[in-house]
């Protein structure tokens, strides 16, 4: 393995849950809602995910119980901001705050355990081919699911009826619920997606990246995931390259560290972090870019008069 | 089928109702929690809630708790007024104490209390000038305040780490990863057992803040800005100078709660100096109401779970988590019950009514 093959697949897995999860967020955006939640709903993905396959001895059934904790996990962001009206930043933070601290809770005894970790697919004769084999056809089933479900969030969006439905939603609740769109169905299913996803992107770094619980793991993915996602402009293949950008800048952190150019591995460490504050500077001073695509509802509760 | 009805008029029986009927949800929950994790729910709930009100140091313990978490809530408050989502205050905690500290670890020999001013200023400073960065890119750029905030905690708590242990750690300190001790007028001075100054202080951020949203023009425009951002335009406010000033204001004020935990409670500079305040002090001020009465009872309580999850912790065993998952579901619970105060709940039968599904 040389260095180039190396640092495509960290930079791959680095990517990863960064697409998951900002690929859900986007779907939720576009239907009009804010969920600032997903660290909470990753963090919780993350510690089931880790649990279930650490007692089944199945990382895949890990991978499963990992989802659906995240869409268990945001029923109670569904109920506030669906069912009462309630604030959708207030009731992000919250899930944030109550995911973290659920995930600890659930995690305590798990801290230190050896994981069990997602197999990566051998494709008999193409994993095999050199380079092109392990940074294409070597991955583990999340990788390939992340790109599928890329893929077809981008086309159900813009090319199907259901995608047009959502994007009015977002784009004009009154207008939909007037024409007898169920608004608030449309959007507690499109919030459920969001914690699915989350729930899976927490799942690949327990099982897949790093197959271990260690308390507040996420590190902040789930915030980056918000931010790719203006970033990205409310575009899905936009994600998946702010993904692949952020999780190159990941890397590239990880291995000057490594390789010790005698700069602080803490500011290697907070690259993630300033390049985010950078990105969305960059994003924000176009405004024409951004304003053609934010979803116009985001954020505003809707209450139908009765 | 439940329908909702917008009063004409929040309900001002709910709005205090509401509050203390999400606390009672929460400490039931609580409870089925307890019992979910394998204890005896009253005996926890118990050993949580009540134990840590009946002795002498406990209440000391819960005003040393509760005084970052009221200075921090206080500053919350304002800035959640003027619709300001300012949620890295965890950050500039940290900033702030980063910065009371230069002066007993860079410059040791000012030692009277003129240094100890001087601590507390520059612990407002940093926390304050940490605060204008997502405030300025806010009004420069219209970046996310939320995002921009709150990534700047994670470069905080990486600077601190650095600091720590590189360039501010003690010499002496056999390579642990901290600064040298702070002594004499370093420290905050003691009111009673382990309660310090700050204490003091945090009463009068809540005055401050009660004087600066009933009493001035500047108060004035910040709940305007926040009721209709429209109408304070038309009346001439500037929004930028408004997002600026709460940012520095509830900077400052979580800048001065991080200096306080240092000079007060810990004594030196380590690479973790609070237990996640400035995300609790969020708390605080959503169920305070945002008002400074609100604010101080709504400090006492979550300043009460961090004491009942060390109880629970030392008595019964349970995770350090248990205090953080219990903040976001009190949480939870206070935004479902607020609206209590906006709505009228009534009841109608199923079927009869279109459109109210959820």
């Amino acid at each position: 393995m040389n260095g180039l093959e190396a640092f495509l697949l960290t930079v791959i897995a680095a990517a990863t849950p960064l697409l998951l999860a900002a690929t859900g967020e986007l779907v939720v955006e576009r239907a009009g809602v804010l969920n600032l939640g997903v660290e909470g709903m990753m963090a919780t993905g993350a510690v089931v995910a880790f649990a279930v396959a650490l007692m089944s001895g199945s990382p895949l059934l890990g991978v499963l119980a990992g989802a659906l904790a995240g869409m268990v996990v945001v029923l109670p962001f569904v109920f506030l901001t669906q069912v009462l009206a309630a604030s959708q930043v207030a009731s992000g933070l919250a899930l944030a705050l109550f995911g973290l601290g659920l995930s600890g809770l659930i995690g305590e005894g798990f801290v230190g355990q050896p994981g069990v970790r997602l197999e990566k697919l051998h494709i008999p004769g193409l994993s095999d081919i050199p380079f092109i084999g392990p940074v294409i056809f070597g991955h583990d089933v999340l990788v390939y699911l992340s790109f599928f479900m890329t893929a077809l969030v981008a086309w159900l969006l813009f090319r199907t009826r259901v995608g047009l439905l959502l994007r009015a939603v977002g784009t004009n609740h009154d207008a939909a619920h007037a024409l007898g769109h169920p608004v608030r169905r449309i959007r507690t299913l499109a919030i459920l997606f969001g914690g699915l996803m989350a729930g899976l992107a927490g799942a690949y770094l327990s099982v897949s990246y790093t197959p271990q619980w260690v308390e507040d793991m996420t590190a902040g993915r789930g915030w980056i995931a918000l931010a790719l996602v203006v970033f990205a402009t409310w575009r899905p293949l936009r994600v998946l390259a702010g993904a692949y950008l952020f999780g190159t800048v990941w890397i590239l952190g990880l291995h000057a560290q490594a390789s010790g150019y005698g700069l602080p591995p803490q500011l290697l460490s907070a690259l993630p972090y300033l390049a985010t504050i950078i990105a969305l500077v960059i994003i924000a001073r176009n405004r024409t870019l951004t304003l053609a695509n934010t979803p116009a509802m985001i954020g505003r509760p809707f209450m139908p008069e009765r | 089928m439940m329908v909702l009805e917008k009063r004409p008029a929040p309900s001002a029986v709910w709005s205090i109702a509401a509050p203390l009927l999400a606390l009672l949800v929460a400490v039931v929950l609580g409870g089925v929690l307890f019992a979910a994790l394998g204890h005896p729910p009253l005996k926890a709930l118990y050993i949580y809630f009540v134990e840590p009100l009946t002795s002498f140091w406990s209440i000391e313990e819960l005003l040393v708790k509760a005084t970052p978490l009221l200075l921090i809530g206080c500053g919350l408050a304002l800035a959640y007024r003027a619709n300001v989502w300012n949620i890295g205050a965890e950050g500039q905690l940290v900033m702030g104490a980063i910065a009371g500290s230069a002066i007993p670890i860079l410059l040791p020999e000012w030692n009277d209390p003129l240094a100890l001013v001087a601590m507390l200023a520059l612990g407002m400073a940093g926390g304050a000038a940490y605060a204008a960065i997502p405030a300025m890119l806010k009004n420069r750029f219209n970046t996310n305040e939320i995002l921009t905030s709150l990534m700047l905690v994670y470069v905080a708590g990486l600077f601190l780490d650095w600091l720590v242990r590189g360039p501010w750690r003690d010499p002496m300190g056999f390579n642990f990863p901290k600064s040298v001790a702070f002594e004499g007028w370093h420290l905050l001075p003691v009111i009673s057992g382990r309660v310090h100054l700050g204490l003091v202080l945090a009463g009068v951020a809540v005055i401050l803040l009660w004087l600066v949203l009933s009493h001035t023009r500047a108060g004035f425009a910040v709940r305007v800005q926040g009721t209709s951002a429209q109408a304070a335009q038309f009346a001439g406010f500037s929004a930028r100078r408004i997002t600026l000033g709460v940012m520095l204001f509830s900077g400052a004020l979580a800048g001065l709660a991080g200096i306080g935990e240092v000079a007060g409670v810990i004594g030196h500079l380590q690479p973790s100096i609070s237990p996640g305040y400035g995300f609790a002090a969020i708390i605080v001020a959503v169920l305070g109401r945002l008002s400074p009465a609100g604010v101080l009872l709504a400090a006492l309580l979550l300043a009460l779970t961090y004491l009942g999850g060390e109880a629970a912790q030392l008595a019964l065993g349970m995770p350090a988590k248990v205090a953080q998952a219990f903040q976001g579901l009190l949480l939870f619970l206070i935004l479902a019950a607020e609206v209590l105060v906006h709505y009228r709940v009534r009841w109608h039968r199923a079927g009869r009514q279109r459109g109210s599904t959820a």
